[in-house]
């Protein structure tokens, strides 16, 4: 066979079998039945990939996604769950002639949501000439009555919007559905690209794809504009940790450089909102709001929200700060609104609108009911003031005529008894795109989330979107209920593109102003630190347990006995060998990473899942004793990897001080409790020995005293060295030096609270004779360095 | 009538409570032609950091405050003297029920007395099945709108016993409703589920009454703290007009109205939130009496 022959045969096995159901339209074949040409090159040199050259490359996606921890949550009925990210990874590619007309569409339909906004919100012509029912309104839960004349200071209701796309059979592209409240997926289509390109890295030509970088780069610098102007700070307001798309959040606010607050981190004072940093309250200016309207401020809005911030629409209402999106701005996405849009948009600009909607109709008019009762077979019926997507959970009641609950009753009865509670929505059919399996590609329907922020020079939409695809061949937009993937989407020119970065070619070398940190987020980190020294005290002191009962086999050795009770103090059952409460120290400090997400590197992110997994998976099966003991040493040289990854790579921001803290704090209290048990005057043969051994200085010992372990020499290399980073005078001389360079440390050669308490104990430790340390003294300096740890808490993390 | 009004609430956290920021609705309101607020001071203790006073959606007077210290208690006291005007005997010029739908289809507007407002599902009042069955009991064929409102306050009154321990602030309608019992916030809620299901516009009202009755009438209820009973709106001919179903009375001049929303969640007296984990006490008294009695 010649090269072209060859070619033509990978391709023919790659796309042989690739149907196009029925009557739909395909993004990978044009109208005319060839393959697009802005398809071939990648198709010609995808065929050309052996099948395990591309399940290694398709690999290499997924370990991204898998190390950066995206996920896809999921709320069931056990609640939520997380499964792998279900990333199809060969992206879906478009003309850029065809995205400009999109783009276009788009950004008229912003403008007009806009406009319809600022009407309701406003004068309210919209209802007063009669081209909006009021009860779409009035009634609609989505109106926010406390916003009603409220103009927004930045004079704009929305920012950030996103458009739900679908291709017709004919080859048009419709919008499904406008998201106006607080869009979720450009991060996750910033992630979608990562993984892909890691995916189709060379040999692929990459020069003529559109970058998203530049679009990000637009928006933050529009808010930074708007945060200059009101002088105050910009951050991403989150629900948190318990919604399905904080992943995102947290993406976003690391790539952008912004800081990620929830409701409680922030309070209004004097009608300016200011976020509760370990350095004071400081003024924001610019909320990127990823949390409902409804639950932003419970003194004005829904009264039960515990997400929100009170006195919020107070400082709206001062016009100090711009909202992105502003309250309310939701009530455009209701699903009625799709009916009456095209006349609303040519009321109040003149124009039509280029990018049509989903046929929908309102059952409150009659002739629209009736119209719906009578094609109930083509018809989704849902909820009219429904947000969410006829297709989506919970969308539509009604579909084809079939209720969706199983319910036998008269479909048309009802939709002439529920009236204006109801809108019928056409069964659409999706255009179909390429999936990769079992060796060749599939069709399989695609909706398409593209996203426009404004800008200085108006609406700039993404090069790129969020597909998502259905898990089966259906071209109804139902599949993608079940079993969906997502995918890339590559907006291709016919020549190269500028490569575009976060960073402005540009301008001027300029670092940027110092972060602020959140008291919530400084909080979790002390406690990561806290909660990983934690989990490394447990081990070595289970790793010293079974050392002792592998020695002696018995239980009841009073070493052992005094291990055993030890570990119950700290809350480690009888049953040693189960390593849960170790996991359970580390998913703490996971879940406490998790809240700092945003400020947390990828590598030090893998190495506490790493760790966690790994306590697990040595620890099931291992038999007490010796083998328990060598497992748990593995494990300690994990610890050791991320301390120094904390040690040697995080910068030193002033969060790393709060987990530097939570560290020596807590190996301070731990290594106190230590010497109460086993440097006791009372503590059986053997106990000094066990010291020594959890305090990791056996060797030390061994070379510094020459003798046989005493009292004297454990309190002294354990308590009171100051060169031993084990022993509790080190870690308080650490706090001590932390402590000195946190917010507030000295005013005018007055000392905060913390310091002078700090300092007061590290000067006992240095002046301190190991004999003076006896029992009450330990007891003292472990109220005292709880005492330190709650001062520190009042100081700066509440 | 013109009365002399004093409201005292009282908050006791238990402890000083670090952030504390309210929003209250407790200052009667000025109503043309049917309530005439001459003088109205409030006093607050401890002294605010910040204090404004404002209007809402709907019109009512709003109190917006916060507090920069700690606070561990708070008293609130609202004097005022005002006029309350009688009403002219009502005739019913409401249009028969069928007609009511029509005339609310041709109010295009979205502002606060509009009946659009009044109709759907609100914060605290959701639809209910045995509510609407009941208001449906009480409805006769050719009714005018404000017969039905009356017939369904009646039967309501007849089927609910006032108690003041039998709910809280929170209890949903629908049980208060099935329990049978419940204080003016919840016949109110109950009564606007009823209308709204058989499609008359009804809202609330917060306010006071009457501390002591006329000569020779009784005391009415709920006359001690702040009270609660409905609007309904009964066709463009008549309007709003507001019944007390704790009472069945329809509202007169012993009834000083303070705030008016869909539910309970638009006129709070007093929401806020307070950074406590203390165990929280509050009282409150009214005393609405006659000038020159």
């Amino acid at each position: 066979m010649d090269q072209n022959a060859q070619a033509g045969h990978a391709l023919a096995s790659l796309i042989g079998d690739y149907r196009v159901p029925e009557g739909v339209a395909d993004e990978m074949f044009g109208p005319d039945g060839h393959v697009r040409p802005v398809w071939r090159p990648f198709l010609e040199r995808f065929a050309h990939l052996s099948a395990e050259d591309v399940s290694r490359r398709f690999a290499r996606g997924e370990q991204y996604l898998r190390d950066a921890g995206v996920f896809f949550r999921q709320s069931t009925g056990d609640g939520p769950a997380e499964r792998d990210w279900p990333l199809s990874h060969v992206p879906m590619l478009l003309e850029e002639a065809e995205w400009l007309k999109i783009a276009d569409g788009v950004a008229q339909r912003a403008e007009v949501l806009e406009s319809v906004l600022a009407d309701l919100y406003g004068a309210g012509w919209l209802v007063r000439e009669g081209v909006l029912p009021p009860e779409l309104v009035a009634g609609n839960p989505a109106w926010l009555r406390p916003m009603v004349g409220l103009r927004p200071p930045s004079g704009h209701y929305l920012h950030f919007v996103a458009f739900e796309l679908g291709r017709a059979p004919d080859g048009s592209w419709f919008v499904l559905g406008d998201r106006t409240e607080a869009p979720s997926g450009a991060g996750f289509a910033l992630e979608n690209r990562v993984a892909t390109m890691r995916a189709f890295s060379d040999p692929f030509e990459h020069g003529t794809i559109h970058r998203l970088a530049g679009f990000f780069r637009a928006f933050r610098s529009a808010l930074q504009r708007s945060a200059e102007t009101l002088d105050g700070r910009m951050a991403i307001l989150t629900p948190g940790l318990g919604t399905e798309t904080y992943f995102e959040h947290a993406y976003i606010a690391r790539y952008l450089g912004l800081m990620l607050l929830e409701g409680e981190d922030l309070t209004v004072v004097g009608g300016r909102v200011m976020v509760r940093t370990v350095a004071g309250l400081k003024p924001i200016s610019v909320l990127w709001r990823r949390l409902d309207s409804a639950f932003a401020d419970p003194l004005e809005l829904d009264d039960r929200s515990a997400l929100g911030t009170p006195g919020l629409v107070r400082a709206l209402r001062e016009g100090n700060v711009c909202m992105a999106n502003a309250l309310g701005a939701g009530l455009v996405q209701s699903r009625a609104f799709l009916a009456f849009l095209p006349r609303m948009a040519e009321y109040l600009t003149g124009e039509r609108l280029k990018l049509p909607n989903l046929a929908t109709w309102w059952c409150g008019q009659e002739r629209e009911r009736e119209y719906v009762a009578a094609n109930l077979g083509r018809m989704m019926v849902g909820d009219a003031l429904s947000q969410d997507l006829p297709f989506e959970a919970d969308g539509a009641q009604l579909i084809a005529g079939r209720f969706q609950d199983g319910r036998d009753a008269d479909p048309a009865a009802w939709v002439r008894a529920q009236k204006g509670a109801l809108v019928g929505q056409e069964a659409v059919s999706l255009s179909t795109t390429p999936v990769y399996e079992d060796g060749a590609l599939q069709a399989r329907p695609v909706m398409l989330r593209v996203f426009a922020a404004r800008t200085a020079s108006g609406w700039k939409v993404m090069p790129g979107g969020y597909a998502r695809i259905g898990g089966s061949a259906d071209a109804t937009a139902l599949a993608l209920r079940r079993g969906g993937r997502v995918a890339d989407v590559w907006v291709v020119s016919d020549r190269d593109v500028a490569p575009e970065t976060m960073h402005d070619a540009g301008a001027p070398f300029q670092r940027a102003a110092d972060s602020l940190l959140p008291s919530r987020a400084a909080d979790n980190l002390m406690w990561l630190g806290r909660y990983v020294e934690r989990a490394e005290t447990m081990v070595r002191l289970l790793r010293a347990y079974h050392l002792r009962l592998a020695e002696t086999g018995r239980e009841d050795d009073p070493r052992v006995a005094r291990l055993a009770a030890h570990l119950r103090a700290l809350g480690v059952p009888r049953e040693a060998a189960e390593p849960g409460a170790v996991t359970a120290a580390l998913e703490a400090a996971i879940r406490s990473a998790s809240k700092v997400r945003d400020r947390f590197s990828v590598d030090g992110w893998v190495a506490l899942q790493t760790l966690k997994d790994e306590v697990a998976d040595h620890m099931r099966h291992v038999q007490p004793g010796d083998e328990a003991a060598r497992a748990l040493g593995q494990f300690l040289r994990g610890t050791a990897g991320f301390a120094g990854l904390v040690h040697d790579n995080m910068y030193r921001f002033v969060g790393w001080r709060f987990l530097s803290i939570g560290r020596a704090l807590e190996r301070a209290q731990n290594m106190v409790s230590t010497l109460s048990d086993f440097a006791a005057e009372d503590a059986p043969d053997g106990a000094f020995d066990i010291a020594i051994e959890v305090g990791d200085s056996v060797m030390t010992h061994r070379r510094r005293y020459q003798i046989d372990s005493s009292r004297t020499s454990v309190i002294d290399l354990l308590a009171l060295d100051h060169r031993n980073p084990r022993s509790v005078r080190f870690q308080v001389a650490r706090i001590h030096a932390l402590a000195a360079e946190l917010p507030g440390a000295e005013v005018s050669g007055t000392l905060s609270d913390v310091m002078r308490a700090a300092m007061r104990i590290d000067t006992r430790l240095a002046t301190a004779e190991p004999t003076d340390m006896d029992a009450a003294a330990l007891r003292s300096l472990a109220r005292d360095l709880t005492d330190l740890g709650e001062r520190i808490t009042a100081a700066y993390l509440v | 009538m013109r009365y002399d009004l004093t409201l005292r609430i009282v908050y006791d956290y238990g402890g000083p409570a670090p952030t504390a920021r309210h929003v209250m609705r407790i200052m009667p309101r000025q109503i043309a032609e049917e309530q005439i607020v001459e003088d109205v001071r409030l006093r607050v203790d401890p002294e605010p950091g910040e204090i404004a006073h404002r209007a809402d959606f709907w019109g009512n007077p709003v109190t917006e405050m916060g507090f920069h210290a700690p606070v561990t208690r708070l008293e609130m006291q609202v004097r005022a003297q005002l006029e309350r005007l009688t009403r002219p005997e009502l005739l019913d010029l409401s249009p028969p029920l069928p007609r009511l739908g029509a005339e609310i289809a041709a109010r295009r507007a979205l502002s606060p007395e509009q009946p659009h407002h009044f109709l759907s599902p609100s914060p605290r009042v959701a639809p209910d099945m045995l509510i609407t069955e009941f208001a449906r009991q009480c409805l006769d064929p050719g009714m005018t709108v404000l017969a039905a409102v009356r017939a369904v306050g009646r039967a309501l009154h007849g089927h609910m016993t006032f108690d003041a321990k039998a709910t809280d602030v929170n209890t949903p309608p629908g049980a208060a409703f099935a329990a049978r019992h419940g204080v003016c916030q919840d016949f109110t809620h109950v009564m606007i589920a009823g209308l709204r299901s058989v499609g008359i516009p009804a809202g609330y009202v917060s306010g006071f009454l009457r501390t002591d009755p006329p000569p020779g009438r009784k005391r009415l209820a709920g006359a001690d703290a702040m009270h609660a009973w409905l609007r309904a709106w009964c066709g463009a001919e008549i309007g709003w007009i507001e019944y007390d179903p704790t009472n069945d009375v329809m509202v007169g001049s012993d009834h000083i109205v303070v705030a008016v929303g869909r539910d309970y969640s638009d006129v709070a007296p007093i929401k806020g939130t307070v950074r406590t984990a203390g165990r929280q006490a509050s009282r409150h008294s009214v005393d609405l009496v006659p000038l020159g009695a």
